[in-house]
């Protein structure tokens, strides 16, 4: 989506001389046609990722509309007081780009993994965040929040071929999306999860099982009404996202069930546990935390086996991840014994 | 030729009247540090600098100042208050419930710029806001107080940088150099000497002034005494509590509140000075 977010933002600059585009030094070969374009409004403000939402602070006091980017981790984490103190508490139209959901930084490691940034961005009041699903919802979304007078996180994935069957670039704050409908399972994808989750719809539908997906991009301001008469609709909801599955769109959707007492049980599919230790590339990092579409799968499955649809039990003749391997561990340290804590007298 | 001061009243002596007043009616300590700014708070607010800039009634044009040592804000709102942007009434809530005044100064207010308190992140909303005048194509300045300890948190490093590349030359820096912070004297919790000469390494226009010298700190503060091409810093040498000898270079009036003779000597040593 970094070609999406860049064309966006040559045309809103081209129209817009509030737009200011900084990068704390990342971005090779994707940033230039903005900073050819227009040198003044470019800035790389060097590996400082804390003084750059500081000064897009001070630039958006001043009538700026600072776009400022790096990597999901370093844009969202490291100056994350930064944000809070500065054009959340502030209310300033300040735009946080992170690039690289969940594992979507392959090899590079558990550094470069964003699992938490969704989380923590969502808790911070008046902030928009937003999880495009693919590069047109992406463009649709910095055009629509452009002007709008708070400040905005976006989380945009890596990929930017993939587009999603039907999703044709849809978006509105506050909105989900429904880009297939079915009867039998509800999944719910975070931005580019939905990938995952249509797969998951695929393997069920090859044993006859109807679902739908639906994606939250748009997790604030949050889709409570919309959520809440999807939910309404079906026994039970698959969560999906690459993110960890407390703080997320799986804790959202929990959220809306258990606040309008709705009768929709809820399984959220995303990273349990600390992502240190072994390391493999997206597919193989997602397989291994239980974010591949049998694991999806699987979990509706075990949804409708539950005791609510009785007798219609699906047997499941897919073998997840054992094409993978088991991680390799021959290499690890040894984990020293723990001292046994001595009794002082 | 210094400009004459629109609002006379703005001094270091009456900032600190009305802090010592607050403080004790509130029962609220941070009594030192708004005792060793009050003669940069003067300076700043009395109207006597001249900035080139030229709002003519026009608040997007205005010269920017951040607290960016927050918990000083009760010398701020002294300020404000003489200058007549905030009533008796609305000083008088300060610490209170509702009130939009608290320890630490809050955007809504007026007269306050940028909220602040999270110590290290100030200079770089400055120079943001510095840099946001510059593409503008704005005259005037924008002013950034930073306390000597919070030169420990490096991402006021990371502003120092950029506003020296980016040759900021409408940012003002006054450093309040008290030499203390919460639990200590500076040289003994984290020494930031040699001050200047880290400014100077830094390509910053460095000052050095008696911070409680009005005189000296508004001719390095004119727009006109600047070096072209660097942002500039004024090193301002202060004692906290000045004005109270009891409270002056004590860590513990950083955080205690007075007893009721305590301000009584503290507010007669003021009104004597």
């Amino acid at each position: 989506m970094r070609k999406a977010l860049i064309r966006t933002l040559v045309e809103l600059a081209e129209r817009d001389p509030r737009v200011v585009f900084m990068t704390a030094d990342l971005g090779y070969l994707f940033v230039e046609p903005f900073a050819e374009r227009f040198p003044d409004r470019f800035f790389n403000v060097g590996v400082a990722e804390q003084n750059m939402v500081g000064m897009a602070t001070g630039l958006a006091e001043g009538g700026f509309i600072p776009y400022v980017y790096s990597i999901a981790t370093f844009a969202a984490l490291r100056p994350y007081e930064f944000i809070r103190n500065g054009p959340v508490l502030q209310n300033l139209a300040v735009r946080i780009v992170g690039v690289g959901g969940g594992f979507e930084y392959d090899y590079a490691g558990p550094t470069h993994y964003a699992l938490e940034d969704v989380g923590a961005m969502r808790m911070l009041p008046g902030l928009n965040v937003i999880a495009p699903a693919d590069s047109a919802q992406c463009r649709t979304a910095l055009l629509a929040l452009h002007a709008a007078p708070g400040p905005a996180y976006f989380r945009l994935g890596k990929d930017d071929n993939f587009m999603v069957p039907g999703l044709d670039g849809r978006f509105e704050a506050g909105r989900i999306q429904v880009v297939r409908e079915g009867g039998d399972a509800l999944f719910v994808a975070m931005g580019p999860s939905v990938a995952l989750a249509l797969r998951a719809a695929d393997l069920l539908a090859a044993k006859g099982l109807q679902s739908t997906v639906a994606i939250v991009a748009s997790v604030s301001p949050a889709p409570i009404a919309d959520l809440r008469d999807l939910l309404a609709r079906f026994p039970f909801a698959v969560t999906v996202e690459n993110h960890y599955a407390i703080g997320g769109v799986g804790s959202l959707v929990c959220e809306v069930a258990a606040e309008h007492n709705l009768d929709c049980r809820v399984t959220r599919c995303g990273v349990t546990r600390s992502p240190a230790g072994p390391q493999g590339n997206q597919e193989f990092m997602n397989r291994l935390h239980g974010l591949s579409p049998e694991h999806l799968a699987q979990a509706a499955l075990d949804r409708i086996a539950d005791t609510r649809r009785p007798g219609n039990r699906v047997q499941n003749d897919w073998a997840p991840a054992a094409e993978w391997g088991a991680p390799h561990t021959a290499v690890r340290k040894p984990v020293p014994a723990p001292e046994t804590a001595r009794k002082v007298d | 030729m210094l400009r004459s001061p629109m609002f006379p009243q703005v001094t270091g002596k009456a900032i600190r009247r009305i802090v010592l007043n607050q403080a004790k009616r509130a029962r609220v300590g941070h009594i030192g540090s708004a005792l060793s700014v009050a003669d940069i708070l003067a300076v700043l607010f009395d109207g006597s600098i001249d900035s080139g800039a030229n709002p003519g009634g026009d608040y997007a044009l205005r010269d920017r100042f951040v607290l960016s040592k927050g918990h000083a804000a009760l010398a701020l709102y002294a300020a404000l208050s003489l200058q007549g942007k905030l009533d008796a009434a609305a000083l008088d809530s300060y610490c209170g419930n509702g009130s939009h005044l608290a320890v630490h100064p809050e955007k809504e207010l007026q007269g306050v710029d940028f909220s602040a308190g999270s110590l290290g992140q100030g200079l770089s909303t400055g120079t943001g806001a510095a840099l946001a005048m510059r593409l503008k194509g704005h005259a005037g300045r924008v002013r950034v107080l930073l306390s000597d300890a919070e030169i420990n948190e490096g991402s006021t490093w990371e502003a120092v940088m950029f506003a020296a590349h980016h040759k900021l030359d409408n940012l003002d820096v006054v450093v309040d150099l008290n030499g203390q912070q919460a639990l200590g004297m500076t040289r003994d919790v984290l020494d930031l000497s040699p001050m200047a000469q880290r400014w100077q390494a830094f390509g910053w226009d460095v000052r050095e002034a008696d911070g409680h010298d009005a005189q000296a700190l508004r001719a390095h503060l004119n727009a006109s005494t600047g070096e072209k091409g660097k942002p500039r810093v004024v090193l301002a040498k202060t004692r906290c509590g000045k004005g109270v000898s009891f409270m002056e270079s004590q860590i513990k009036w950083h955080y205690w509140p007075m007893s009721d003779d305590e301000y009584a000597s503290a507010l007669a040593e003021v009104e004597a000075a």
